[in-house]
């Protein structure tokens, strides 16, 4: 009986989405079941982290890593599972792009603290704050050190291949399942090297049933304000839909569904960075050609930064905002 | 208090400058102060596009994350733009992508859109000496670096700062 | 020198946590500590975002029940812009949630909790889980319970757009409607549904209920607590898990308070501790006491188990009768049993599955107008609902333009974040004692402490703190500590 190759599924900071994408493959479940030997997968079964550093290094065939990189534990975990990995997949947003929880990127991460550990409903008179080691009477406990910016998973190891999508959709995970058998079976080959893989090579604007024109708009339209036509392109519309941009692979489930494409899909193939790319698609659509009106246009979108980088902060060039890199000490 | 970015308060600081220039008239502007002998800082890089419409956006981010303090684009004057509308287009992106950096903590006043003819090689040396001095004022941006001189002072700071107790 | 038993990660749960087990020199248990290593910090970087994004935005806190945070942000966004939506945005928002339910339900017990009992606390590591419950129950209940999912998980996508992350709901309603068609399927799969939640009601009952040491085991001490119980409720006080007041009863079932909304804040406060990322909410009237039982100590359950005892029944027939079947066999209400919110779990199953039944018959439920458009200025708002882990509270605060100041969450397993402490501390204490072998099997039945409660740490993790500040103890040569040097941020 030959053993089968090992597999394991790892999430960082992450929301557990990617995990669920996975079960939604239903049936599908099945196959990975007869096809690899699951050694390690928080969510679904037990094996603890001293049982991964018990296996031998390269000996789990294929992982997928979900999440970004937020604390000095998650960095530890993305540098265990690429020693013990033949091959290590980014995938979903976090990992790839570093997703919502990246706009925290925006901000002072220690901000961050002061604004949770003080919140109306907080009892905090001693501002009490969470620390690193702390002394309790029968020893000393840790928990991880927040890095000052949250990172994709290929800013702290080498990747090997990219699954983008918040999360993934399922679909798209069950053709890469189906890919990666066929290699177990030596009927196909692996693409190469830090290629992206379960995601299409266009825009979600391709793959969206809504008719295009040419787009001209005089102001932007919160998705809430108006009843918008459901046959029309949402741009057209002065609704911010980022599908310009986006990655294709997803349907554009969204836009069929009367709302706007938020850009979980990451950037288009080419894109080397995706909120400048969407700058220029916006501002190509404003009809205005004089400062004053192009501003009052632009007053429609009450928050470009978010608009533009909403997945995409951590793994875009800037990765994050001022407020990140330069603090002053307490 | 630390000393921003490591810089010792006697050191001047020199403004490390990008700028945009179009072939057809701010590129021609800048030749021309060059050819009349009028001074503009060495501060500026100049990058010359076919046209102010040209530029995307990413090439500001690329400057701003390689070490740029500041980014100037110049193109020609509306209505003269020789593609003819193209200018307006960089005008639309320019006021977008600065309202989007001010969401990263970046000062409006590190990004500068100047219209320049072929003819105006004085002003636009007045802008680039202006705009010099507008960044230099404003200090280096060293977008990213700050994070690790920071730390490391930081830690130093955390050791001074700490409350004694017991 | 103290032994110490270190359990990390924690598994078969979503989200992150590690258990401490210290032991005294004897080989008691001298305390343990569950410690939450995760922060991401939601509450502050949706300030600066529109609050119609918040529904999208607070879906990634959590993966597994996004479909929970999606519709405390509608329902906050709507109180934002004191906008109601039409009956039929309600109608198919609440038939998205009932079958949300009934696939969250379903995976926890069938993959997360369930795989203790199926196949026994202490089975191999390699089959304790869901893939070792398909082999041991076959395939045939295995294609069940991914029907019930594939069902479930596709009425959320015909009504919310997307499987995973729902994106229709909007300030004043959503974004589309359905078609009739559409309507008569999701009607189909929920009657389907109903039977599986029977079905699994039986298995409960043959699998566990039938077998004397699992009975003795939820019955036992070592996993009962009396403390306050917290759920929604409907006029009728009957569970709702979308929409009604948030009703608390004290450990003798007594009710204690009952609120609105926009009232949470007068009745909930939330403890900080240095050695986690997560807070422990607890009832600002009682006060907290510490990690203790009883009427004088402010700690409170969120759970499927609270929601019942919380309530005075549940508005759809079969449950109900399970409701009162449930009561009769464990003695009466309250329980405080808590290995019994697996079964408490599989009763709300039934009640989500009957539920999304009525919801589908409703004519209404394919009407045209599915969106109110807002015309008031939005100021500030707070949304409530019933997340499976627990009563999820968001609370909002905006500028005159709909932009986000401030952002406050009290998130379902957080309310739970001391029993689930308690819990863990009460099991080890009873599961360790001097002369114990300790196996990987007994630190599990330590994690069937938590794992009751269907945790959701990613969801209790939404706040993020910065830069750690530090405690640094220096010794002398003997080992005593000398100075403590201590920064807070």
């Amino acid at each position: 009986m030959t053993t089968k190759p090992k597999f394991a599924m790892y999430w960082a900071a992450s929301c557990g989405g990617c995990e669920i994408a996975v079960l939604n493959i239903h049936e599908k479940i099945l196959d990975v079941d007869a096809n690899f030997e699951v050694v390690f997968w928080p969510v679904a079964m037990d094996a603890k982290y001293h049982d991964l550093e018990a296996m031998e290094d390269g000996s789990i065939l294929l992982t997928l890593f979900n999440g970004g990189i937020r604390n000095d534990e998650n960095e530890r975990m993305a540098k265990l599972l690429r020693r013990k990995s033949k091959i290590l997949v980014a995938f979903g947003s976090c990992a790839n792009e570093g997703c919502i929880p990246g706009l925290a990127n925006l901000r002072d991460s220690r901000d961050i603290v002061r604004t949770a550990f003080n919140t109306v409903s907080t009892d905090n008179v001693s501002h009490v704050y969470p620390m690193h080691s702390y002394d309790v009477p029968e020893g000393e406990i840790h928990i991880p050190k927040i890095l000052p910016i949250l990172q994709t998973l290929d800013q702290v190891v080498e990747v090997d291949y990219h699954m983008p999508g918040c999360p993934p959709e399922s679909d798209q995970i069950a053709g890469v399942i189906d890919l990666v058998i066929q290699v177990l079976q030596g009927k196909a080959e692996l693409p190469p090297k830090g290629a992206v893989i379960g995601a299409g090579n266009s825009t979600v604007c391709d793959e969206c049933a809504r008719t295009r024109n040419v787009k001209s708009i005089e102001s932007f339209t919160r998705i809430w304000s108006a009843a918008t036509d459901p046959a029309l392109c949402l741009l057209e519309q002065g609704v911010p839909c980022n599908g310009p941009a986006t990655r294709s692979g997803c349907k554009a489930r969204c836009p069929s569904a009367g709302a706007q494409c938020i850009g979980c899909y990451g950037p288009a193939e080419g894109v080397l960075d995706y909120g400048a790319r969407l700058v220029s698609s916006f501002a190509s659509v404003i009809n205005a050609s004089d400062p004053e009106t192009i501003d009052r246009i632009l007053d429609g979108l009450p928050d470009p930064a978010g608009q533009f980088y909403r997945f995409n902060l951590a793994g875009s060039l800037l990765r994050a905002g001022r407020p990140a890199w330069e603090r002053e000490p307490a | 208090m630390l000393p921003r970015n490591g810089l010792v308060s006697n050191e001047v600081f020199e403004p490390t400058i990008i700028g945009f220039t179009c072939n057809w008239c701010s590129y021609r502007a800048a030749d021309l102060a060059g050819t009349a002998r009028i001074k503009y800082p060495p501060n500026i890089r100049l990058i010359r596009l076919m046209c102010s419409g040209r530029l995307d956006p990413t090439f500001v981010l690329k400057a701003l994350a390689n070490g740029a303090d500041g980014v100037l684009i110049t193109g020609c004057h509306p209505g003269e733009c020789h593609y003819i509308e193209q200018n307006y287009k960089a005008l639309r992106r320019f006021q977008l992508l600065r309202r989007t950096l001010a969401g990263f903590g970046l000062e409006p006043q590190r990004l500068k859109l100047v219209w320049a003819s072929a003819a105006e090689g004085a002003k636009f040396a007045a802008e680039v000496a202006s705009f010099t001095e507008e960044i230099r004022a404003l200090g280096p941006l060293q977008w990213g670096k700050a994070r690790s001189a920071q730390t490391e002072a930081w830690e130093e700071a955390l050791t001074e700062g700490m409350e004694v107790a017991a | 020198m103290t032994q110490r038993i270190t359990i990390d990660p924690i598994t078969r749960l979503e989200g992150h946590g590690k258990i401490e087990i210290f032991l005294d020199e004897a080989g008691d248990v001298a305390n343990t500590y569950f410690q939450i290593p995760e922060l991401r910090g939601f509450e502050s970087f949706c300030v600066g975002r529109p609050v119609e994004e918040m529904p999208l935005l607070t879906n990634r806190i959590c993966g597994v029940c996004p479909e929970a945070h999606h519709m405390a942000a509608a329902k906050a966004a709507d109180a934002v812009f004191h906008v109601d939506p039409p009956r039929t945005a309600k109608i198919l928002r609440e038939l998205l949630y009932s079958a949300f339910y009934v696939t969250d339900h379903a995976t926890h017990f069938y993959a997360l909790g369930g795989p203790d009992f199926v196949m026994g606390p202490d089975a191999p590591v390699a089959e304790r889980n869901i893939l070792g419950v398909i082999h041991k129950v076959g395939l045939e209940i295995a294609s069940k319970v991914i029907q019930a999912r594939k069902y479930g998980h596709t009425v959320v996508e015909v009504i919310g757009g997307r499987k995973v992350h729902p994106c229709t709901s909007i300030p004043g309603g959503l974004t589309k409607g359905i078609t009739e068609e559409q309507r008569r399927e999701i009607l189909e799969m929920g009657t389907w549904a109903i039977e599986f939640a029977q079905f699994s009601l039986k298995l409960f009952n043959d699998i566990v209920l039938g077998n004397k040491v699992y009975v003795d085991l939820i019955l036992g001490d070592i996993y009962t607590h009396r403390t306050y119980y917290m759920g929604m409720v409907d006029e009728h006080n009957h569970v709702n898990f979308y929409d009604g007041q948030v009703r608390v009863v004290d450990p003798e079932g007594r009710e204690f308070v009952k609120y609105a909304a926009p009232e949470y804040a007068s009745h909930i406060a939330e403890h900080v501790e240095p050695w986690t990322y997560l807070k422990f909410p607890y009832l600002k009237t009682v006060g907290w006491k510490g990690f203790v039982d009883g009427k004088d100590s402010g700690v409170y359950m969120a759970t499927p188990l609270s929601r019942l005892n919380a309530s005075d029944g549940l508005a759809t027939p079969h449950a109900q009768e399970e409701y009162e079947r449930f009561y009769a066999t464990l003695g009466g209400k309250p329980v405080h049993q808590r290995l019994a919110t697996h079964w408490a779990r599989l009763i709300e199953l039934l009640y989500a599955a009957e539920r999304w039944v009525e919801l589908a018959s409703d004519p209404e439920a394919s009407g045209p107008k599915f969106h109110t458009i807002p015309t008031e200025k939005p100021t500030e708002g707070v949304g409530i609902v019933e997340a499976p882990r627990g009563t999820l509270t968001h609370h909002y605060w905006t500028d005159e333009r709909g932009v986000l100041t401030s952002v406050n969450l009290i998130v379902g397993t957080t309310n739970n974040y001391a029993p689930i402490s308690m819990s863990i501390n009460k099991a080890a204490r009873s599961l360790i004692k001097k002369g114990t072998v300790v196996t990987e099997g007994l630190l599990n039945m330590v994690e069937m402490a938590f794992r009751a409660y269907d945790p959701c740490f990613g969801c209790a993790t939404h706040s993020l703190p910065g830069q750690m500040p530090l405690e640094v103890t220096i010794h002398d040569a003997q080992g005593n500590p000398v100075r403590v040097l201590r920064q807070y941020c």
